[in-house]
C-alpha cells in the first residue's frame, strides 16, 4: 500500500469498511509512516471539527411560526 | 385524543412519552421536539436544497406532515429517524423542483462519476519515481497542540461552515448528517438512496475537502504569526 493509496483509503478504514487483509495493511503502513499517520489523525480531527458546527437553537421567529401551525392542526384535530 | 397506536420498539420512554403527548396535543410537547430537532433539521435540508430560506420552509413543512401523520407512526424507528425520513423526502422533492426536475439521485451519480483525488497529486512523488513512488513530496504539517486546538476552536466554524458550502450537493448533505448531525451511514443511504459504497464515497471527499480547507486555514495563521513584529 503506497501513501497515495492509503489518503484514499482512510474513510473505508475509518467506516470499519476495509476487508481483515486491507485493514490490517493499513495498520502496518500508518504504524510505519509518521507522514500517513499524521494525515489520519487530521482526518479524524477534521470530523471532530465538523461536529462542533452542532448546536445553533431555533430562532424565536421560526418557533412562533411553528406553534401558530401547532394551534392550526389541533383545532383542526 | 383517541386510538393512539401501540409504541413497539425502537422508542425509548422519553420519546414514546412525547409521542403520547403529542397525541394528546399537548403543545409543550411539540415545543419541546421543536427545540431539540428543528434547528438540526434545517442544516440538513439547507444541505439538499441549498437554500437556507427555502430550508426553513421545507422544514416548517415537514413538522405539519409529521403532526398530521403522528397517529400512524408506529415507532417502529425512533422518532428522530421518523421526523427526518420527512424532512429529507420533503427536501428531495422540493430540490427537485427548484432544481427543474433534476433529482437529488442524479447529483449524486454526476459527483461520483467525476475522477476525484482526496489531495492535489503534487503532494506525491510521481509513480515512476525511481526510489519512492507515491510517497509524500509535501507531507501534512502535523496539529499537534496549537494545531488542533485552532481546529476545534469557535473561530475555525466559518472556515468549516464556508468549506461545507461550497462542497457540491450531494457530498454537502452526506457530511453534514453524518459528521454535523450525528446520523450513521444507514440513515443517510435510507434517506438519499445510495448504496453505502457511495455514500462512503461521497463522505471521503466531503472530509477531504473541509481537511484541506483547515489545513489551508491553519498555515495562514502560522504565517501570520511568524511574520516578524
Amino acid at each position: 500500500m503506497t501513501c497515495k493509496e492509503l489518503v484514499e483509503l482512510v474513510t473505508d478504514y475509518m467506516e470499519g469498511a476495509l476487508d481483515a487483509d486491507a485493514s490490517a495493511r493499513f495498520e502496518e503502513h500508518v504504524t510505519a509512516c509518521p507522514e500517513c499517520l499524521v494525515h489520519l489523525g487530521q482526518m479524524r480531527l477534521t470530523v471532530r471539527a465538523v461536529g462542533r458546527l452542532r448546536g445553533e437553537d431555533i430562532s424565536p421567529d421560526a418557533r412562533d411560526h411553528l406553534l401558530a401551525s401547532f394551534r392550526n392542526w389541533r383545532r383542526e384535530g | 385524543m383517541s386510538g393512539e397506536a401501540p409504541l413497539p420498539v425502537g422508542l425509548d420512554a422519553n420519546e414514546e412519552r412525547l409521542v403520547a403527548e403529542l397525541r394528546a396535543g399537548s403543545e409543550e410537547a411539540f415545543a419541546a421536539l421543536v427545540g431539540r430537532y428543528h434547528a438540526s433539521m434545517v442544516r440538513v435540508a439547507t444541505a439538499i436544497v441549498g437554500n437556507r430560506a427555502v430550508a426553513e420552509e421545507v422544514a416548517q413543512d415537514a413538522w405539519v406532515g409529521a403532526l398530521r401523520g403522528i397517529e400512524r407512526f408506529e415507532g417502529r424507528s425512533s422518532l428522530r429517524t421518523w421526523l427526518f425520513r420527512i424532512l429529507t423526502n420533503r427536501a428531495l422533492s422540493r430540490q427537485e423542483r427548484e432544481r427543474r426536475s433534476v433529482p437529488f439521485s442524479s447529483l449524486a451519480s454526476d459527483e461520483l462519476d467525476a475522477e476525484e483525488a482526496a489531495l492535489d497529486p503534487e503532494r506525491f512523488l510521481p509513480a515512476d519515481h525511481a526510489r519512492w513512488p507515491n510517497t509524500w513530496a509535501v507531507a501534512p504539517e502535523s496539529w499537534a497542540g496549537a494545531g488542533e486546538e485552532r481546529a476545534l476552536a469557535a473561530e475555525s466554524h466559518r472556515v468549516i461552515a464556508e468549506a461545507i458550502d461550497a462542497l457540491p450537493a450531494a457530498q454537502r448533505t452526506v457530511i453534514t448528517m453524518r459528521d454535523v448531525e450525528g446520523y450513521d451511514a444507514q440513515d443517510v443511504c435510507n434517506a438519499l438512496e445510495v448504496s453505502e459504497t457511495n455514500q462512503r464515497v461521497l463522505l471521503h471527499r466531503a472530509r477531504s475537502k473541509v481537511r484541506r480547507a483547515l489545513e489551508d486555514y491553519l498555515q495562514e495563521d502560522d504565517a501570520g504569526d511568524g511574520s516578524p513584529g
